[in-house]
């Protein structure tokens, strides 16, 4: 039962095979025995999910239409605001952070009878590209529990891969959705930026943060983002534009689709196993009618740089509302007010996110601003720009998801800037506010890597129907890290 | 640019964190590699270019002027680490 | 040595809004602390601020009302600070692209010159919540209502030379965003705040000296008092060849001195930055044509007006119409009694004379538009003297009803009727002729140029006699007959 995708789950409800109630209570036990090992959730849910799940039945058997994923078990990432369950952002901070109110997905989700099993591990306030600054412990890679499983969504792709939960939503700030998705052998999509309301989702950077599914197909991903995405008022950089039915053009033929290959994403730095993966599946694109060209991101190389100016500059005044005085953690005995804001500060947020709220604040300090946040601005927009260039003369633009397999914990803990480096390929989606999925596309050292693709604005079904028809062509995503490779 | 430890005080001040004596140089050093990674940027020409703040570059959208949240102030405040008669309670605030 | 002093205000106006600037909850003043306060005002994660309509469109109003250069793509900044009473650790604020950019207001002295007082800009942000001191066993309470409330920040340019110009500055601000009905102006509920910017150099020096903020003062009282104090301050200190140290000092009015401010005062670096959570404000013609065509009349375009529809003076059109309320009780009047002159002087002087003497609002009149009409009425159709008018003022002020009628109730109860009777007149005029042969004979005597001041002694009998009652003008024909 715990291999079935969020599609087959859906069939089978409506098929009557099982209750929603006894896939819940099935994968609540599974995630308690197994998730040992992983580590890959903070909270569960439990008896409120069974309320749910039940909820989900009592619907499916009163109404004929209810939604198509009415009852199927799924999990958000710690990172969504669920009303009455604890919401800690991996941090000491928010430990005991029980929010009086849902971000709009988690309620779109709801709305539609999805039922929330729990809450996934991640990077702290997701800052993070292995899931080890968690205040909740690291995250394991299913494939290999010595390794990382990416992050900042690293607990959502390993939760996904280990079969504890058909489905999950992550977050995406420069990569933390598809990059982890890639290190774990799952399907993620990071959509166009104000694709999926902000609201109730903890801020990072704002003008990056995009939040969007992770599964173990895009089929999946194509009927949850249907959930997830749409217009939201309360969100001021919400997309005002219909959602597509995006599982109606999964099977379009991509004959004649044009991909370009960006050269800069193939040059030093490059896992060769990584690189031949990704060859072969640009080659699998070809065979299914693909036409396939070089381009040029020429600025894509400044993505990086950009990046940790924009994101921690940002990062750096949206999380100084964790003071100690509404909610969030708070020191012992004060002396007085800048005691408490410093002590509860310093004891409350961990190394990486307090070097990153570090950098910000230099970035845009009096003296640096103009060198800093306004050149990276700048650069964005040029980084930006290539983007828009290449998409008059092609449709998508295809290339690795991250520069090599999965790695052992610990190993990049004490070089931020190696860390720094896995989102090289991820980050220039981010920057311009692109749409970009990662799908599995082999293994390397039977470690699963993945191949990105990136579209242009909105078009999230157009970068869904060659995901879909890629794996109608392979079988990497089927891939089960539990039988040691095997479908 | 390099940054020393009397900068780092300085932004960690303003920033309201507090850095251990023992790690203040391991914090310089790091911060220094970062700030070298992101100079990378510095040899680009952005003459004539306009920052890009939102990705999207749409306009806001305005909210029409409705009183539309009612009084919740008990379930908001249900995390916070001090109230008393409805206030958060802070350490002495001084003008 | 003679020094100038030199002042520029920022004066922070709440914007008459149902709800916050960036959220749903009510900005009403006075409710328990903390229950408008919304997840939003209190910064609670993952929430974001989404702009109100009504603010944008007052902002602009207020531009207009100005002649103030409109920021048809203006942006939203973080101002970035801890302060217990700042939720988010930021202030949304307007940095480089504020709303409303360079304007000018004319405001009017004693002296009955004008002054123009250069407007830099104006910009939206939120306010903020308060602190309160009261002594929680050592801690300070917090109340977010205030929180996300609409601000227009309104920032003059140094062109301000005395304590005089300030106040007339600030009161012409604040009639203006009355007029214009985007502020009740209250400053008592803190709806209208000013901030002092003092400076003083040698008469004659174009550099600036190093200028001091008194931040919070909200009277005009206490601005007009703050400014001397500050002004004699500085004064004291450069005539010693001392300097003045540049901070933000805090008026006291009980000891009526200033003081520096003990907090804040860590050189700040705000690290302004454009708000990533809201996106630039974009408006075009269309929406400016709009709201002009909604202005209502602003203060000059009806002191021009004055002047032309009821050929008033400057001076005393710029008086009625530098307060809406007042422009429309005298237009009130003019209209019912149909005098724009008698109305126009009645109401500066009689009128504001006496809401001065009891600090009234015009709004709360105990005289009402339409009884200070039939009165001029009666003045006009002689039923009254001038004398007897103004007794019946206060009496209709010491009354307090509004009716028109009883206007005419009092005259007749207190006996305030002129007496133009010609016998009744002629009966008095005799009796006075009679009294007085010494000054009959002296007046007979006299040359003619001379007759006509000594006239007014018999006028004067006749008035007294009458208890001011008789027609002045019957009075002086008979006794020219006579005499």
């Amino acid at each position: 039962m715990h291999n079935l995708s969020v599609s087959a789950i859906s069939r089978a409800l409506a098929a009557g095979d099982f209750s929603s109630v006894e896939i819940t209570q099935y994968l609540l036990d599974r995630i308690r025995e197994e998730d040992t090992a992983y580590n890959s959730f903070i909270s569960l849910a439990g008896d409120s999910a069974l309320e749910q799940a039940a909820e989900a039945d009592l619907r499916r058997s009163k109404q004929s239409d209810v939604p198509a994923l009415c009852g199927v078990p799924f999990a958000h990432k710690d990172i969504f605001c669920t009303e009455n369950l604890r919401t800690t952002c991996g941090s000491r901070m928010l430990e005991n952070f029980v929010p009086p109110y849902s971000a709009t997905m988690v309620e779109q989700m709801r709305a539609a009878g999805m039922v929330l099993l729990g809450k996934t591990n991640m990077d702290e306030f997701a800052m993070g590209a292995s899931n080890e600054t968690s205040y909740f412990g690291a995250v394991r890679n299913p494939w290999d529990t010595a390794c990382v499983p990416g992050g900042s969504s690293g607990g959502s792709a390993a939760a996904v891969a280990a079969r504890l939960v058909p489905g999950a939503s992550g977050t995406d700030t420069g990569g933390s959705i598809r990059q982890p998705a890639s290190l774990c052998g799952v399907s993620g999509l990071k959509p166009t930026y104000g694709r999926v309301s902000r609201y109730g989702m903890i801020a990072f950077a704002s003008s990056l943060d995009q939040a969007g599914p992770m599964a173990r197909s895009a089929e999946d991903l194509a009927r949850l983002l249907e959930l997830m995405a749409g217009f939201d008022p309360k969100d001021s950089t919400s997309i005002d534009a219909p959602v597509p039915d995006y599982a109606a053009s999964l099977n379009d033929s991509i004959a004649g689709i044009r991909l370009g290959v960006p050269k800069e994403y193939f040059a030093d730095g490059l896992h060769a196993g990584t690189a031949a993966c990704v060859e072969e599946a640009i080659k699998t694109f070809e065979s299914l009618g693909a036409k396939v060209s070089e381009v040029s991101l020429q600025h894509s190389r400044l993505a990086v740089p950009v990046y940790y100016v924009v994101a921690p500059a940002e990062a750096s005044t949206n999380l100084s509302r964790y003071d100690g005085v509404r909610y969030g953690y708070r020191c012992a005995d004060p002396k007085d007010l800048h005691d408490m804001y410093t002590r509860s500060r310093s004891e409350g947020f961990g190394e990486e996110v307090k070097r990153r709220i570090l950098v910000g604040t230099y970035a845009l300090s009096a003296g640096y601003y103009d060198a800093y946040y306004r050149k990276a601005q700048k650069v964005r927009r040029l980084i930006k720009q290539d983007f828009v260039e290449n998409f008059a003369n092609v449709d998508a633009i295809i290339g690795p998801t991250n520069p090599s397999p999965t790695f052992p914990l610990g190993e990049k803990t004490d070089d931020p800037v190696a860390m720094y480096m896995e989102d090289i390929y991820t980050i220039p989606a981010n920057l311009a506010g692109l749409p970009a999925l990662s799908v599995p596309a082999g293994l390397v050292d039977g470690k699963p890597v993945g191949v990105q693709l990136i579209g242009n604005y909105l078009e999230e079904a157009r970068l869904l129907n060659l995901a879909h028809q890629f794996q109608l062509a392979t079988d990497w995503h089927q891939l089960n890290p539990l039988t040691g490779g095997e479908q | 640019m390099s940054v020393d430890r009397s900068d780092i005080e300085q932004v960690a001040e303003l920033a309201r964190l507090r850095i251990e004596d023992n790690s203040v140089d391991e914090l310089v050093s790091k911060i220094t590699s970062i700030l070298g990674m992101i100079d990378q940027m510095q040899a680009t020409n952005t003459d004539d270019i306009e920052p890009l703040a939102n990705p999207l570059e749409a306009s806001q959208r305005l909210r029409a002027d409705v009183v539309s949240e009612a009084d919740q102030r008990e379930a908001l405040q249900a995390n916070a680490p001090a109230t008393e008669a409805g206030l958060f309670l802070v350490p002495k605030v001084i003008d | 040595m003679s020094w100038e002093t030199v002042i520029g205000l920022e004066v922070h106006v709440q914007l008459a809004t149902q709800s916050k600037i960036f959220s749903g909850a009510s900005t009403q003043f006075g409710a328990e602390p903390n229950t408008q306060a919304c997840a939003i005002d209190l910064a609670m994660p993952g929430t974001l601020p989404v702009f109100n309509e009504a603010a944008l469109r007052m902002a602009v109003m207020f531009g207009l009302a100005v002649d103030a250069e409109i920021g048809m793509e203006s942006v939203f900044d973080r101002k970035n600070y801890f302060y217990p009473d700042l939720p988010k650790g930021y202030q949304i604020s307007q940095m480089d692209y504020p709303i409303v950019g360079r304007g000018s207001v004319e405001i009017a002295l004693a002296d009955r010159t004008t002054k123009t007082i250069g407007i830099t800009r104006a910009h939206l942000e939120e306010d903020a919540g308060k602190s309160l001191h009261e002594d929680f066993h050592g801690f300070s309470g917090i109340d977010l209502n205030r929180a996300g409330t609409p601000l227009l920040e309104i920032v003059s340019e140094p062109e301000i030379r005395s304590a005089e110009e300030a106040v007339a500055y600030l009161k012409y601000l604040h009639a203006l965003v009355r007029y214009l009905d985007i502020s009740d102006g209250d400053m008592s509920q803190g709806s209208m705040r000013c901030d002092v910017n003092i400076s003083l150099r040698q008469t004659g020096a174009s550099e600036f000296g190093t200028r001091t903020e008194i931040k919070n003062v909200n009277s005009f009282r206490f601005v007009e008092k703050a400014i001397e104090v500050e002004v004699e301050r500085q004064r004291d200190i450069l005539e010693d060849g001392g300097i003045i140290v540049q901070e933000t000092r805090l008026y006291d009015a009980d000891k009526n001195e200033t003081r520096p401010m003990r907090s804040k005062e860590v050189a700040n670096d705000y690290r302004y930055f454009p708000e990533p959570d809201l996106l630039p404000i974009r408006i075009d013609e269309a929406y400016l044509t709009a709201i002009r065509d909604q202005l209502p009349e602003l203060p000059k375009e009806k002191l021009q007006r004055f002047i032309e529809q009821y050929a008033l003076g400057d001076y005393d059109a710029r008086l009625l119409a530098a307060e809406r309320e007042t422009a429309a009780y005298f237009e009130q009047v003019v209209a019912d009694c149909g005098d724009a002159k008698a109305s126009a002087n009645w109401v500066i002087g009689e009128l504001s004379a006496r809401l001065n003497r009891e600090d009234l609002e015009i709004a709360n009149s105990r005289v009402s538009a339409a009884q200070l009409a039939r009165l001029l009425q009666r003045l006009a159709d002689q039923t009254l003297s001038s004398k007897t008018a103004k007794t019946l003022f206060d009496v209709l002020w010491e009354n307090g009803g509004q009716d028109v009628e009883l206007v005419d109730q009092l005259i007749d109860e207190h006996g305030f009727k002129q007496v133009s009777d010609s016998g009744a007149i002629e009966a008095m005029v005799d009796t006075v002729i009679a009294d007085n042969p010494q000054q009959v004979e002296n007046y007979r005597s006299a040359p003619p140029e001379k007759r006509k001041k000594m006239l007014g002694f018999f006028v004067g009998q006749v008035m007294k006699a009458s208890q001011g009652k008789a027609n002045p003008g019957q009075v002086n024909q008979l006794l020219n007959e006579k005499l």
